[in-house]
């Protein structure tokens, strides 16, 4: 067990590398992905983490069965998401497909959930950009009710209704796999993922500290709220984004054509104004275990670190390079550093394990009320929105 | 407590340049007209020019660099703004665009707000009516009737260019007593009674 995990995310961009001029295929850059997951989980690091797109350049329509791909060909990565899309998928679908890849994956699996920022997306899967938030609130709750109750009945505004439906299958060990709830700006996620005691991963690779600051502290503060414990043991997860070289000089002349021209910030400031303003650090192991360890100083104590290390065009072997750095020089003395400074009180990264062995002494997991499993319609005592109207009647 | 600021945003390409000039002017007249009312204020220049790269990173990353984010701050803390743009094309410049595209949407609503305009010749005065204006009422700023549009021969005749700026100068400071801004709640504020609790939430959703 781990007080914190670390691992890789990537949005799964096919880029031209710049300093070639080659164009990876849709099928290299799927077996890329492979290669780099197993890879991690080969140096010691924790979670792989798979973004979702819908459209060109991206290849990532698909998630779950990439995941399950690599969940075969693995024993101890954490697979996990960035993000799901929960605006734009069916929340039923989600339920079954990441309850599957739990069970195949005997547990490794966790989501975070993200609203996409495609605009074509929604009305191309049937929805309106403009219900974002309200999307994003009513298929969360259901989706958690999904995999709470054994039989639902629920109506809502943005899908037929369901009357009966038992979601198969059922949660692994009968314990939900964990959710982070990603928000780059909107407070109201923030706001979501303190209300049900989630995780909130704040991927604050393209912002300031100041932000990134104001955005935690607002989802640690409303965590304690909610009643879910002290703000500082609330579950943060941050992105972050590096390249390695043995010299700050080598990193940074292997790493500029590639930033110069990158999607979504390329053409724009230059590598040094960017590694000023944001988290990204191109230079040594040294380098960015500093400046990683400078993310405590206005997050807190957090659960998850996960760097972008494969977009823009890096040629797979680059990556797998990078990777071999974070999981042999700069992980290890992460672990360390971190581990010595973390404050008493402050929870592990959640893991399967540890949430059903919670679970159990709680009495919290699904089919444990007896025979609930087959005999039971919903009770409104496990109803989210009777329980809600139930604790607006207590606080009168 | 401090006095209210006023920005003026100023979106001149040459050094000198005759768009700060009448920025300069309509603050003047402003700040006379506010002492009149028995009020003062403090103008703050935000000289678009020096930002021109920045606020284009700030377009690509959506990462204000520290200077931008500052002015950004003088205009949206403000208690009104005088803004004044060189006209290009028939319409404000492209820079004096940027910097209000880069500004969050509702930022600027209810904000008193002086618009002027500079131009080679009278015949690009119309940038006032079709521009300015209608650019202005998107972002729900309360902008004064008279706008001032100052050619390169205002500068040198008895063109009455005086006149106009002291009567809009006046305007301003009058609607800054009159209806002064009312400001958003900061939605990360869980004190303040906008803010939406996830039960309110999911009470809509």
């Amino acid at each position: 067990m781990s007080s914190m995990q670390f691992g890789i995310f990537s949005v799964s961009d096919i880029t031209e590398d710049p300093t070639t001029g080659r164009t990876p295929t849709e099928h290299e850059r799927i077996r890329a992905w492979v290669a780099m997951a197993k890879k991690a989980e080969e140096v010691g690091l924790d979670v792989f983490a798979a973004g979702e797109h819908h459209n060109p350049p991206f290849f990532s329509s698909s998630p779950t069965t990439i995941l399950g791909y690599i969940a075969a060909q693995t024993e101890r990565l954490i697979l996990s998401t960035a993000t799901t899309l929960i605006t734009t998928n069916d929340p039923v679908k989600i339920a079954e497909d990441f309850a599957m890849l739990q069970h195949l994956a005997d547990g490794r699996v966790d989501l975070t959930l993200g609203r996409g920022n495609t605009g074509p997306v929604y009305p191309w899967f049937g929805k309106d950009i403009r219900d974002g938030i309200e999307l994003a609130i009513e298929n969360y709750a259901l989706l958690h009710k999904l995999w709470r109750e054994p039989v639902v009945n629920w109506q809502g505004k943005h899908r037929t209704p369901l009357t009966g439906y038992t979601s198969t299958p059922a949660p692994l060990d009968g314990v939900a796999p964990f959710v982070w709830h990603g928000s780059i700006r909107s407070p109201q996620i923030a706001e979501q993922a303190a209300y049900y005691g989630d995780g909130f991963f704040h991927n604050n690779i393209f912002w300031n500290k100041e932000h990134t600051e104001r955005m935690v502290r607002l989802y640690r503060n409303r965590f304690a709220h909610y009643g879910h414990g002290e703000p500082e043991q609330a579950i943060v997860g941050l992105g972050g984004q590096v390249f390695m070289k043995p010299t700050e000089r080598e990193a940074k002349e292997r790493f500029r054509p590639f930033f110069d021209v990158a999607p979504v910030y390329g053409h724009g400031p230059s590598l040094e104004e960017f590694t000023e303003a944001t988290p990204l650090t191109v230079g040594t192991p040294e380098q960015v275990i500093e400046r990683t360890l400078s993310f405590r100083d206005f997050a807190g104590d957090y659960q998850r670190q996960l760097f972008l290390i494969d977009h823009a065009g890096l040629p797979l072997e680059e990556v797998l390079e990078q990777i071999e750095i974070l999981g042999t020089e700069v992980v290890p003395v992460l672990r360390q550093e971190f581990d010595r400074v973390r404050q008493p009180g402050v929870p592990d990264a959640p893991t399967h394990a540890a949430r059903v062995a919670a679970a159990r002494e709680a009495g919290t997991r699904l089919g444990e009320q007896g025979r609930a499993w087959q005999e039971q319609g919903a009770r409104s005592d496990l109803d989210t929105g009777a329980a809600i109207a139930q604790q607006a009647e207590d606080a009168r | 407590m401090s006095s209210p600021r006023i920005a003026v945003v100023s979106a001149g390409l040459g050094e000198p340049s005759s768009t700060k000039l009448l920025a300069d002017r309509l603050r003047d007249a402003t700040l006379s007209a506010l002492t009149a009312h028995g009020q003062t204020a403090e103008a703050v220049d935000v000289v678009l020019r020096p930002l021109a790269q920045d606020i284009a990173s700030h377009m690509l990353t959506h990462n204000p660099s520290e200077a931008l984010a500052a002015a950004i701050a003088e205009v949206v803390d403000a208690e009104a703004i005088i803004a004044v743009t060189p006209t290009f094309n028939m319409s404000y410049s492209g820079l004096f665009k940027s910097f209000f595209d880069v500004i969050e949407e509702g930022q600027l609503a209810s904000i008193p707000t002086a618009l002027g305009a500079t131009g080679g010749s009278a015949r690009h005065s119309m940038v006032m009516d079709t521009a300015m204006r209608p650019m202005f009422a998107y972002l729900k700023a309360q902008v004064v009737p008279t706008g001032v549009f100052a050619a390169s021969e205002d500068w040198g005749t008895a063109s009455g260019l005086d006149r106009r700026i002291a009567r809009e100068g006046q305007e301003l400071a009058d609607l800054m007593v009159a209806l002064p801004r009312r400001r958003d709640a900061d939605p990360f504020d869980v004190e303040s009674e906008a803010f939406v609790s996830f039960e309110q939430m999911l009470g809509h959703a």
